[in-house]
Order: structure tokens, then C-alpha cells, then sequence
């Protein structure tokens, strides 16, 4: 049974929007308390640690048992290299949805594919960062700025791993032939949640790595 | 991974299907509504057994009935299963059976994810459960204040139980949340603009809102929690640095909304009760809407009228007090509203509308006494008595309780096809009343002399011997109340059908059809041109003939799957294998394969033949 002989045979919704669209929506509204919750432990904690490192340069720290001036542990060039690849993730996305609705199969395969590498060069990025900060001492309770640190930005790059798996799911189906113009907005739904991902880092990099 | 109802099967479900499969399979959210009451309503009596031995343990001062250890896991199991697995599924079940047949639709929105909300609930309710097998039932209190939580203060699994398992109720509440949210917004019939749905579908709705706002706070402070005992973190730990204090402010910005998510469904229910049995629309629809949007509004800035007595300075005091109070009114507005309703009716005094009454009269008293609370000086003098179990009993039992109760009593024929009887049924009300009153009222003179709550015993000539020989005796009441309720359920089940389809000439569209339903619900979508479409019938036919069960030829309906209860085992080995967490074991194998099923169970219900 194809989607449109589905749509045909059933009344439209009561507002009109589709339903797998509004139920995203409303999962994005609850995800937003969620990270609420975790950026506003951050800074409700920011500067509370009581040991080294912390993230920006401090005349005035303990670590390694003395005090001393510590270095900041952030690379700051390196995480706005990331961040400005998942901004462009989420340009690309739209090209390929565009590409999805008009049929237009290299446009949808290209930009999809380009969209699901930015996600991994961003998953990379910090699976790099968290591997070097740890060799820098810092581990998960070494102290509240990295417990809050790492929970934060570990449960952001999370969501970005699971957009890129189901964003590949969609990549492979669509290599397939199996993502037809109507079935469009299966695309749509995942670009949604992606562009929702996005959003957050987009707070998440300034509180976090900017903000002193 | 979700999948709406319109990718559906052509299949023809003609023939009648029964046997456990069918029950492990369905997606119908009429059965799921029946699976949720019936595990809801055993946990519930669970809860009470439990209330029922801390009443006997309190009958006598300085008894020894049961340890202080497992005291402290009696009472805070009780509240748990009361609040997680009692009055929230006892309300889910309302909204599976009658959101879509209030407003018209054949199933929720996605009949799948539904079932896996289901099987979601029910395992986290039997992990929370399964400590007691371990001797590691939780034991920190329902609210889990910290850093009593912390591994150094509860070491063992206790705590353990209760973190993962709160977190996998988590995961269904919102996963139901979304759910029925898109079904009231966009499933319902032709003609029903929001200001014509039932005031119970309005009142979900909020509910639902309040469930995906509310939830993924609590998830956050549990997730610190886990941390904190299991990963070395130091959220809630002053050695650290961290805050205990930061605990209670994720735990209540949750917990106030919670308290509303326990409510407002009550509230829903009485407003459907009211009008039938007083043969009038409900009174100010309208400012019934909006006063449940602004209890819920208000309810997420008024969380810290939990923490008076952490010290939080005159200004948040202030604030926190005044919102409160502010929350008076809206409430108000309520239940003015409802004597509205009654006021010049025609009074029909069934079983449903005692229990609706009762509802409003006590919960008026509970909402006095939280009034009381809002005040910060009045407030540190209750904080931790039994002054507070008062209140929150007359506002979640005498409250919640009363009007769920008063909601299986109106809408059990639907569900069952069987009406109760109704001479058990005003006995059930006029015991349930009294051993209300008698265990809790006392509590409030108990509080004031200061009796201190979760403490498992108390002396001898403190004056609190009298006030608790009482409350026991009002627990038996009870204890005996649902007695009566059980064997009047068991006995109308035995009995062949006998229900009408509109046993109480009810005004909305879950009474056109024939008591059960058919698996379609509706032969035809019905069209509604008010907010009480059946009296608008009666009045244009003067009676309303019983409809005739159908043959479901050519409507279809969503295939069976056990692919949502694969996803909800995924889930729960996922989050259980974090019970194992410790140095040098591999639990993370556990944790890992539980990602793995729940992966496999995802992929294959999205990749689902349609038909
Ligand atoms: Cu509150």
C-alpha cells in the first residue's frame, strides 16, 4: 500500500500537520528542559571546583596537590572548527531535504552524505577532546567542572551520534531508491531533531567554551 | 521510529482475538488501557498494604511490629508506588480508554509506541519492586533527598533500585506524553474545535504537557545520582563541592509539576461526573480550560515551596511564598465551577457522583491546609510533621484517589460491559469517607503537637497514642472499603454483560457506542457540533436508540507487534545492567546488549511491513 493511497483512504489531521511531525516537536519541547537542566547545573557550578584543571586559565589552582597557575584546558580553535562544521551539517540538511522532495536523487545522496560526514567529523572532534583531556588529568569526577563538563557535552554528542545514525539509516535507504518525494518528510523528521541538536550546541559552545 | 496509524494494516480483524499473545501483542489502546489499569491497580494495593503495616506499626507508641530499617523502606515504597505506579497509571488508564473514544478516534495516534509505553511502565515498576527480593528495597524516602542517597550514607542497592527504576518510568511517561498529545491534537472527529473537547480530555492534555516539561528534569537529577554513587562524580557531594541543596531544586522543579500531573486527570474526571448525574453543561467551560493552563503555568514557579526550610533568604521566600498563594486562585475558580454545575440540577445520586462530591469536599480541605504551607513561617513550623502527610493525603487521596475511584465506578460499564452494583457501591464511598477522615484527619492535630513523619516509632506520654490508635483503626476502614470494591468488581465480571451503551445518559461521544466497544470504536468518525454532542442528540431525537454492534468489514486497524515490548526490554537491560556497576565487572556487557535489543526492537518496528 503505497502513502498516498494511505492518505487517501484517511481523514486529514485535526490541525492539518502531520502527526509524526507534531509528536517530534513535542519530544524536541521536552528535550529542550533537559538540556536546560544540565547547562543551568553548569553554571550553577561554574567556578565552584575545588581542584584543577579548569577550563580557562587561572593564576590560582590546585593541582597535582599545590597550588599553582594553572593552563586552561579548552582548545578553542579546535571546537569552533567543529561547531562551524555541524552549522554547516545543518545547511547541508536542508539541501538534501530540498533535494528528497523534488526528486532530485545526486542532490539528495550528496548533501546527505555531506550532512552525515560533518556529524562524524563532530563526534570525532570530541571524542578527541574528552580522550586528550583526559590524559591531561582529567577524568569524569576529577571535579564538578568536569563532571558537569563531560555529562553536558556528553549527552549533546549523544543526540549528535544517534542523528547520524538515523540520518544513515536514511542515506541507506535512499541510496536504495526507497526515498521517494512522498516519503519525504522521513527525511524531514530526522533534519528536525538534527537542526534541534544544532541549536543546542549553538548555546552549549558559548556558555561553555567562551563565557569566562 | 514512530509510526502513526496511517501506515496500518488492510488486514480485516473480523474474528474476536484472545489468548496471552493477543495481550502481548496488541496495540489497541483500549486493552492497553485494561493491561494499565489492572498492573495499576495491584501496585496500588501494594502501596496500601504497605501504608497499612506503617499503620500498624504506629497503632501503639513504642511498638516493634516492624525494624526501623524496614520502616524506612515501608514508607518510602509506599509513596513511590503510590505516586509512579498507582494514581499516574491509574490516570494513563483513563487516558488509553477514553481519550480516544472522547474524542472520536478509532486508537491513539501511534498504537505501537503506546504498547511500548506500557511494557516500559510496567518492567520499571517491577525493577523498583524487585529490590525487596534482595533485601535492598529503596529506603531513602520517595523525594530521595540527597546526599542521604549518596553511596557513602546508602550503601547497598537500595537506592540503586530506586534511581534506575524511577529513570525507566521516565522513559514511559514520556514516550505516553508525546503520545497522547499529538492524539488530542490531531486525531480528533470532525466538529471538535479545543473548545469543544471533554473537560477530562483537557485536562489530560495539560497533563501530558506538564509530563514532557516536568520529566526530563527529574531524568537529569537521577542521572547526577547514578553518577554520584557509580562514577565518582560529586553532583550532590560537599566533599566535592557539590551541592545537596541543588538536588532538591531538579527533584521539586519536577515535583511541583508532579503533584498537577496527579491532579489535574482527577480534575478532569470529576468535570465529566458532574454534569451527568446534575443534567447540566458543565458550569464556566471555559474558565474551566484556562484555569487548568494557569495552574499548570504557575506550577513550574512555585517548586521552592518545598525547600522553606533549606534557608533560601527573605527574597526567594517571598516569591515562592506569593506564588503559591496565586495558585489559589485558578483552584478556586475550579471548584466554584463545579458547585456551579451542581447548583439547581437535577441530582442523580449514583455511585460516580458520591464519589465526585467527596472528591470536592475533601480536596478543598487538602488545598486549605496547602494554602496554610504557602506561608514560609506557618510552613517551617509543619516542615517535616505529620501536619504535611495530612495535606498531601487530602489532596492525592481524598483528592486523586477519590476521584479515580469515582471515575472506575462511571466508566467500568464501558470498559467491562457490566454495570456495579450500586448498594456496594455507596457502601464502598460511606466506608472509604470515614476511614479516610478517621486516618488522616488526626494527623493534622498529630502535626501541630509535633509528631515528626518517617520516624518508625514514638514514646510513650507524648499524647500521641489516642490520635494514632484512631488512624489505624481508619486504615482497617479503608483496607475494608476496597475490599468491598474488589468483590463487587469480581462479581459484576461474572455475571454476563448488561451495561447499555449509555448506562448514565452521559453527553459525550464514548457513550454512542455499545458498552464494551468494538475493536473499531466507531463504525462511522463521528461529527460534533458542541461540547455535549450526545444531549444535543437526545434533545433532536427525544431518546437515543441503542446502537447495534456492527461487523468491522473494511475498517482498518493497526497490525498486533511485539516489536514495543523487544524495544521495552532493550530499555530495561539497558538501564538494569547499571545495577551491576561496579569496579572490575562488566557490566557494561549487560548495559551494552540491552542497547543492542533495544536497537534490533526499534529498527524492526520502523521497518515494519505496513499491510
Ligand atoms: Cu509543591
Amino acid at each position: 500500500m503505497s502513502d498516498a493511497a494511505a492518505h487517501a483512504m484517511h481523514p486529514p489531521t485535526s490541525t492539518g500537520l502531520d502527526n509524526r511531525k507534531v509528536a517530534i516537536w513535542a519530544f524536541i519541547g521536552s528535550e529542550c528542559l533537559f538540556f536546560a537542566s544540565l547547562i543551568s547545573t553548569y553554571l550553577v557550578y561554574k567556578g565552584k571546583s575545588l581542584v584543577g584543571p579548569l577550563p580557562h586559565e587561572a593564576s590560582q589552582c590546585m593541582l597535582h596537590g599545590q597550588m599553582q597557575r594553572c593552563e586552561g584546558v579548552f582548545e578553542v580553535p579546535l571546537v569552533t572548527a567543529g561547531t562551524a562544521v555541524l552549522l554547516f551539517s545543518s545547511f547541508f540538511v536542508v539541501l538534501a531535504l530540498y533535494g528528497a522532495q523534488k526528486g532530485n536523487r545526486k542532490m539528495l545522496l550528496g548533501w546527505l552524505s555531506a550532512t552525515v560526514a560533518c556529524g562524524l567529523f563532530f563526534v570525532g572532534m570530541q571524542v578527541y577532546e574528552f580522550t586528550h583531556f583526559y590524559h591531561k588529568g582529567m577524568g569524569y569526577g576529577t571535579n564538578l567542572f568536569s563532571s558537569t563538563f563531560f555529562t553536558l557535552t556528553g549527552f549533546h554528542g549523544s543526540h549528535v551520534t544517534l542523528g547520524v545514525i538515523w540520518l544513515s539509516t536514511i542515506l541507506f535507504l535512499a541510496a536504495r531508491g526507497k526515498l521517494p518525494p512522498e516519503k519525504a518528510l522521513n527525511l524531514e523528521l530526522a533534519a528536525l531533531y538534527w537542526h534541534f541538536v544544532d541549536v543546542v550546541w549553538i548555546v552549549i559552545f558559548p556558555v561553555v567554551y567562551l563565557m569566562r | 521510529m514512530a509510526t502513526s496509524v496511517l501506515e496500518h494494516s488492510a488486514v480485516h480483524h473480523a474474528e474476536a482475538k484472545s489468548g496471552l499473545w493477543s495481550w502481548i501483542t496488541t496495540v489497541d489502546h483500549k486493552r492497553i488501557g485494561i493491561l494499565y489499569g489492572a498492573s495499576a491497580f495491584l501496585f496500588f494495593l501494594l502501596g496500601g498494604i504497605e501504608a497499612f503495616v506503617i499503620r500498624l506499626q504506629l497503632m501503639t507508641a513504642d511498638n516493634t511490629l516492624v525494624s526501623p530499617e524496614f520502616y524506612n523502606q515501608l514508607f518510602t515504597m509506599h509513596g513511590t508506588t503510590m505516586i509512579f505506579l498507582g494514581v499516574m497509571p491509574l490516570s494513563a488508564m483513563f487516558f488509553n480508554y477514553f481519550i480516544p473514544l472522547q474524542i472520536g478516534a478509532r486508537d491513539v495516534v501511534f498504537p505501537r509506541l503506546n504498547a511500548f509505553s506500557y511494557w516500559v511502565f510496567l518492567l520499571g515498576g517491577l525493577f523498583i519492586n524487585a529490590g525487596f527480593f534482595f533485601n535492598a528495597w529503596p529506603n531513602a524516602g520517595w523525594f530521595g533527598y540527597a546526599n542521604l542517597t549518596s553511596a557513602q550514607y546508602s550503601p547497598g542497592l537500595n537506592t540503586d533500585f530506586w534511581v534506575i527504576g524511577l529513570q525507566i518510568l521516565g522513559i514511559a511517561s514520556i514516550a505516553a506524553a508525546v503520545n497522547f498529545f499529538v492524539t488530542i491534537i490531531n486525531m480528533r472527529a470532525p466538529g471538535m474545535t479545543l473548545l469543544r473537547m471533554p473537560m477530562f480530555v483537557w485536562m489530560s492534555f495539560i497533563t501530558q504537557i506538564l509530563l514532557l516539561l516536568a520529566f526530563p528534569v527529574i531524568t537529569v537529577a537521577l542521572v547526577f545520582l547514578m553518577m554520584d554513587r557509580h562514577f565518582g562524580t560529586h553532583f550532590f557531594i560537599p566533599a566535592g563541592g557539590g551541592d545537596p541543596i541543588l538536588w532538591q531544586h531538579l527533584f521539586w522543579i519536577f515535583g511541583h509539576p508532579e503533584v498537577y500531573i496527579l491532579i489535574l486527570p482527577a480534575f478532569g474526571i470529576v468535570s465529566e461526573i458532574l454534569p451527568v448525574f446534575s443534567r447540566k453543561p458543565l458550569f464556566g467551560y471555559t474558565a474551566m480550560v484556562f484555569s487548568g493552563v494557569f495552574i499548570a503555568f504557575l506550577g513550574f514557579g512555585v517548586w521552592s515551596h518545598h525547600m522553606f526550610a533549606t534557608g533560601m533568604g527573605p527574597f526567594a521566600d517571598a516569591f515562592f511564598s506569593l506564588s503559591t498563594m496565586l495558585i489559589a486562585v485558578p483552584t478556586g475558580v475550579k471548584i466554584f465551577n463545579w458547585i456551579g454545575t451542581i447548583w439547581g440540577g437535577s441530582l442523580q445520586f449514583k455511585t460516580p457522583m458520591y464519589f465526585a462530591l467527596g472528591f470536592i469536599a475533601m480536596f478543598i480541605i487538602g488545598g486549605l491546609s496547602g494554602v496554610m504551607h504557602s506561608s514560609p513561617p506557618a510552613d517551617l513550623q509543619q516542615t517535616d510533621t505529620y501536619f504535611v502527610v495530612a495535606h498531601f493525603h487530602y489532596v492525592l487521596f481524598g483528592g486523586s484517589i477519590f476521584a479515580l475511584t469515582g471515575g472506575a465506578y462511571y466508566w467500568l460499564p464501558k470498559m467491562t460491559g457490566r454495570m456495579l452494583n450500586e448498594t456496594a457501591g455507596k457502601i464502598h464511598f460511606w466506608l472509604m469517607l470515614i476511614g479516610f477522615n478517621l486516618t488522616f484527619a488526626p494527623m493534622h492535630i498529630l502535626g501541630l503537637n509535633g509528631m515528626p513523619r518517617r520516624v518508625y516509632t514514638y514514646p510513650a506520654g507524648l499524647g500521641f497514642e489516642f490520635w494514632n490508635g484512631l488512624e489505624t483503626v481508619g486504615a482497617a476502614i479503608i483496607v475494608v472499603s476496597q475490599l468491598v470494591f474488589i468483590v463487587n468488581l469480581i462479581v459484576s465480571l461474572r455475571r454476563p454483560r448488561n451495561a447499555p451503551a449509555d448506562p448514565w445518559h452521559g453527553a459525550t461521544l464514548e457513550w454512542s457506542i455499545p458498552s464494551p466497544p468494538q475493536e473499531f470504536n466507531f463504525p462511522e468518525v463521528p461529527e460534533v457540533k458542541s461540547s455535549i454532542p450526545l444531549w444535543d442528540l437526545r434533545r433532536e431525537l427525544g431518546s437515543l436508540p441503542e446502537p447495534q454492534r456492527v461487523s468491522g468489514a473494511g475498517i482498518h486497524l493497526p497490525n498486533p507487534s511485539y516489536y514495543p515490548l523487544v524495544a521495552a526490554i532493550g530499555v530495561f537491560v539497558t538501564l538494569g545492567g547499571i545495577l551491576f556497576a561496579q569496579p572490575h565487572f562488566p557490566w557494561y556487557v549487560i548495559t551494552l546488549t540491552g542497547v543492542a535489543v533495544l536497537f534490533y526492537g526499534v529498527y524492526r518496528w520502523a521497518f515494519e511491513p505496513a499491510g
